[in-house]
C-alpha cells in the first residue's frame, strides 16, 4: 500500500485527513512543523508527502528545500486551502508533484497520491487555471526572448489542461482528445517541467496583473 | 490595505548619523521634506557664513530632534548629566572669551549683545532641562518590545499637563530670559521711546516662544503617539467587530444546524467564501472585472440550490453588454447543473482570450440527450442559447446519459 506523510500546522485538519485515507493508503504519520516534517520524512521514508502549502517557518516550500537536500527522490503532493496563486506556483516550482484542495473526497485524495507515487502529476482544476494563467503572458514576449522548449505550452498541453479545468477525469480528457491516458498523463508532466524549469513565470500575465498593476 | 497606510502619521523627524555628515540634522530634515540634503547644508553653511544664524538653528536643532533608534534628544542626554553642567558652565566661558576676543577685534560685539545672550542661554537651559527632564520617563526603552508594553489606554491629557516639579527651575528659567530679553531692549534704548514698540513685541515674542516651545514640542509628539495607538485600536475593532458578524454567527448556526450536513456545509462554504473576499480586500468589484461577476453569480446559485460549485477563471476582463450577457447565461447554466446534478459538484472554468471569451459549466449529474429538450423549456433555450445568440456569441450543449453536462458559451471580445 501506498504510505504518506501528512504535514499540515492544523490538528484538526491531520485528524479529519487521517481518517479519510484510513485503509486507502498507510500514514506514517504526521508533522506540525517544518523540523518535525523534515525529520518524520527522512526517517520514515514515505511514498508521498502531503504538504500544506502555508505553514509557519516557511511553508511548504522549506520543508521541500531541506528534505530535498537528505533524501532528493522524495515525491510531495502540495494540499491546500490557499487560492494564492503564487503560493501554489511556489511550491510547484519547488518540486511538489501537483496540487489539490483541501475541499477534495477521500477517494480522489487517495486516487492522487497513489498516482504522485507513480510519478505522475496531479493537476487539480484550479492549479490548472493557474497555470494556464502563469504561461498566457509568454504570447506577448518578443519571440527571441522566450524559449518554446520551456516557456511556451504546446496547443496539446493547452488542450489537456483546459479540460482539467473544466473539471474532466485523465481518462475523460483521453477520451476526448482521442488519445491514451498515458498520453494525458504525460503532457501533465510536460507541463510540470515546464513549470519548475522555466525562468519566464514571473513576467506571466497574472504575475503582471495580481501583483505589479496594485 | 493602502487606505490604512494614508492613515498613519508621517514617520518622525529622527537624525540617522550614518547618513549625516555632522549629526544628521540637515538629513533628517531633508527626508522629511523630500528634497536633496546638499541644498539644506549649502543653505546652513552659507547662513553660518552670513551672521551665524545657520550654526544657531543646526545647533539647536541637533539638541531638539531625536536620533533614530528611539534614543531621547542629545540635549536630553546631555542636560540629564550632573557632570555636564560643568561642562555647560565651561562652555559658557569659553563662549564668553570668544565673545570677549570678537569685540577687541571691532567686530560688532558690544554689551548690548553679548550679556542678554548669556542670560539668555542660562534660562533657556534651565526650562529645557526641566522639560526633558520631565519627557524621559515617557519616551519608551529602545530595547523593550512595543506588545510588552503594558496595554493601558494612553491618556491625551498626559501630555498636557505641565511637569509640576519642573515649575520652580522653569520660572527661574523664565525669568532670565525675559531679563535677558528687557536688558537687551534696555541697553539699545529701546525702552524709553515708544518708537520701538515693534521691537519690544517681536523680543518678547520671542523669548515666550523660547519658553513654550520644549511643552508645545512634547504635546505634539504625545498627540502623534495617542493618534497612532488610537488607529491601532481602531483596526483592532474592526476585524473584532467583521469576525463577530460573520465567522462568530457562522459558528453559531453551525451549531445549531448540525444534524443537517447540507446546511451546515453550504453554511462553511458561504462563510469561507466570505472570509476570503476579505482578507484579499484589493479584489475588483463584480461590476468591472467578469472573473468576480462569474464568482459572485456562482456564489449566489450556489446559495440557493446548496450545491458546491467551484470557479476556475483564466485572465479577466472588464465587464461590457456583452460580457454581462455571457454572465447572465452562465448563471442560467449554473442553475440548471444545480437543478439537475443531484447535489454533486459543479465546475465553471472560464477563459478570457485575446480574441473570445469562453466558459464552461460542467456537472457529473445523471446526463440527457440534448435532442429530446422539448421547445418549452425556456431555461436553454432563451435564456442561455437565445441570449448568446442575440450578443452574437453561441451556446453548445454537450451532454449524453450517464455521462454529465457541460454548457459551452462562447463569445467575440
Amino acid at each position: 500500500m501506498t504510505s504518506v506523510v501528512i504535514v499540515d500546522d492544523h490538528h484538526l485538519f491531520r485528524a479529519g485527513v487521517r481518517a479519510e485515507l484510513d485503509g486507502l493508503v498507510e500514514v506514517l504519520g504526521d508533522a506540525a512543523t517544518v523540523e518535525d516534517a523534515v525529520r518524520l520524512v527522512v526517517e520514515a521514508e514515505p511514498d508521498v508527502v502531503l504538504l500544506d502549502v502555508q505553514m509557519p517557518g516557511g511553508g511548504g516550500v522549506e520543508v521541500i528545500r531541506q528534505v530535498a537536500a537528505k533524501r532528493p527522490t522524495q515525491r510531495f503532493l502540495a494540499l491546500s486551502v490557499s487560492d494564492a496563486a503564487e503560493d501554489v506556483i511556489a511550491i510547484i516550482r519547488s518540486g511538489a508533484r501537483g496540487y489539490v484542495t483541501k475541499t477534495i473526497s477521500g477517494a480522489e485524495l487517495a486516487d492522487a497520491v497513489r498516482r504522485v507515487a507513480e510519478g505522475d502529476a496531479v493537476f487539480s482544476p484550479r492549479l490548472a487555471g493557474f497555470v494556464l494563467d502563469a504561461f498566457a503572458g509568454a504570447a506577448s514576449l518578443p519571440p527571441a526572448e522566450v524559449d518554446p522548449e520551456l516557456d511556451q505550452l504546446s496547443p496539446r498541453e493547452r488542450e489537456v489542461l483546459r479540460h482539467i479545468a473544466r473539471g474532466y477525469l485523465y481518462k475523460e480528457i483521453a477520451l476526448r482528445l482521442g488519445i491514451s491516458s498515458k498520453t494525458v498523463e504525460a503532457h501533465v508532466s510536460a507541463v510540470l517541467r515546464k513549470l519548475q524549469l522555466s525562468n519566464r513565470h514571473e513576467l506571466s500575465r497574472w504575475a503582471v496583473e495580481r501583483r505589479l498593476v496594485e | 490595505m493602502s487606505a490604512n497606510i494614508g492613515a498613519v502619521p508621517a514617520e518622525p523627524l529622527r537624525r540617522d548619523v550614518d547618513d549625516g555628515i555632522v549629526a544628521g540634522v540637515c538629513a533628517a530634515v531633508a527626508k522629511r521634506l523630500g528634497i536633496d540634503p546638499i541644498i539644506l547644508r549649502v543653505s546652513v553653511v552659507a547662513a553660518t557664513l552670513a551672521g551665524g544664524t545657520g550654526l544657531l538653528v543646526y545647533l539647536l536643532a541637533w539638541g531638539l530632534v531625536p536620533e533614530k533608534g528611539g534614543r531621547s534628544p542629545s540635549w536630553a542626554r546631555l542636560v540629564g548629566r550632573r557632570h555636564t553642567w560643568l561642562t555647560l558652565s565651561g562652555i559658557t566661558l569659553l563662549l564668553l572669551s570668544v565673545l570677549l576676543l570678537l569685540r577687541e577685534s571691532g567686530l560688532p560685539f558690544s554689551d548690548a549683545i553679548v550679556w542678554p545672550l548669556l542670560l539668555a542661554a542660562g534660562g533657556a537651559a534651565l526650562i529645557w532641562r526641566q522639560s526633558a527632564a520631565a519627557a524621559a520617563p515617557s519616551e519608551p526603552a529602545p530595547a523593550v518590545p512595543e506588545r510588552v508594553r503594558p496595554d493601558r489606554p494612553h491618556d491625551p491629557l498626559r501630555a498636557l499637563r505641565l511637569p509640576t516639579p519642573a515649575l520652580g527651575p522653569a520660572a527661574i528659567g523664565a525669568t532670565l530670559v525675559i531679563a535677558a530679553g528687557l536688558v537687551f531692549l534696555w541697553l539699545n534704548d529701546a525702552l524709553a521711546p515708544a518708537r520701538d514698540v515693534i521691537l519690544a513685541v517681536l523680543v518678547v515674542v520671542a523669548a515666550l516662544t523660547l519658553i513654550l516651545a520644549p511643552w508645545w514640542l512634547r504635546l505634539v509628539r504625545g498627540l502623534s503617539a495617542e493618534r497612532a495607538e488610537r488607529i491601532r485600536s481602531q483596526e483592532r475593532s474592526e476585524v473584532a467587530a467583521h469576525l463577530h458578524d460573520s465567522v462568530l454567527q457562522t459558528l453559531a448556526l453551525v451549531q445549531k444546524r448540525a444534524g443537517d450536513p447540507r446546511a451546515v456545509a453550504s453554511l462553511a462554504r458561504r462563510q469561507e467564501r466570505e472570509l476570503r473576499a476579505w482578507l484579499d480586500g484589493g479584489r475588483p468589484e463584480p461590476g468591472d472585472s467578469l472573473a468576480a461577476s462569474l464568482e459572485a453569480a456562482a456564489a449566489e446559485v450556489e446559495e440557493t440550490h446548496g450545491v458546491p460549485i467551484e470557479v476556475v477563471a483564466v485572465g479577466d476582463a472588464p465587464v461590457d453588454e456583452r460580457g454581462a450577457a455571457l454572465v447572465a447565461a452562465a448563471r442560467e447554466a449554473l442553475v440548471n447543473a444545480a437543478k439537475f446534478a443531484g447535489g454533486a459538484p459543479v465546475q465553471l472554468f472560464a477563459e478570457v482570450g485575446e480574441e473570445r471569451t469562453e466558459v464552461f459549466v460542467r456537472d457529473r449529474g445523471p446526463g440527457f440527450d440534448p435532442g429530446s429538450v422539448p421547445e418549452d423549456r425556456r431555461g436553454l433555450r432563451e435564456s442561455i442559447v437565445g441570449r448568446m445568440e442575440r450578443h452574437g456569441g453561441r451556446a453548445v450543449v454537450h451532454s449524453a446519459p450517464g455521462a454529465g453536462t457541460e454548457v459551452e458559451l462562447v463569445i467575440g471580445r
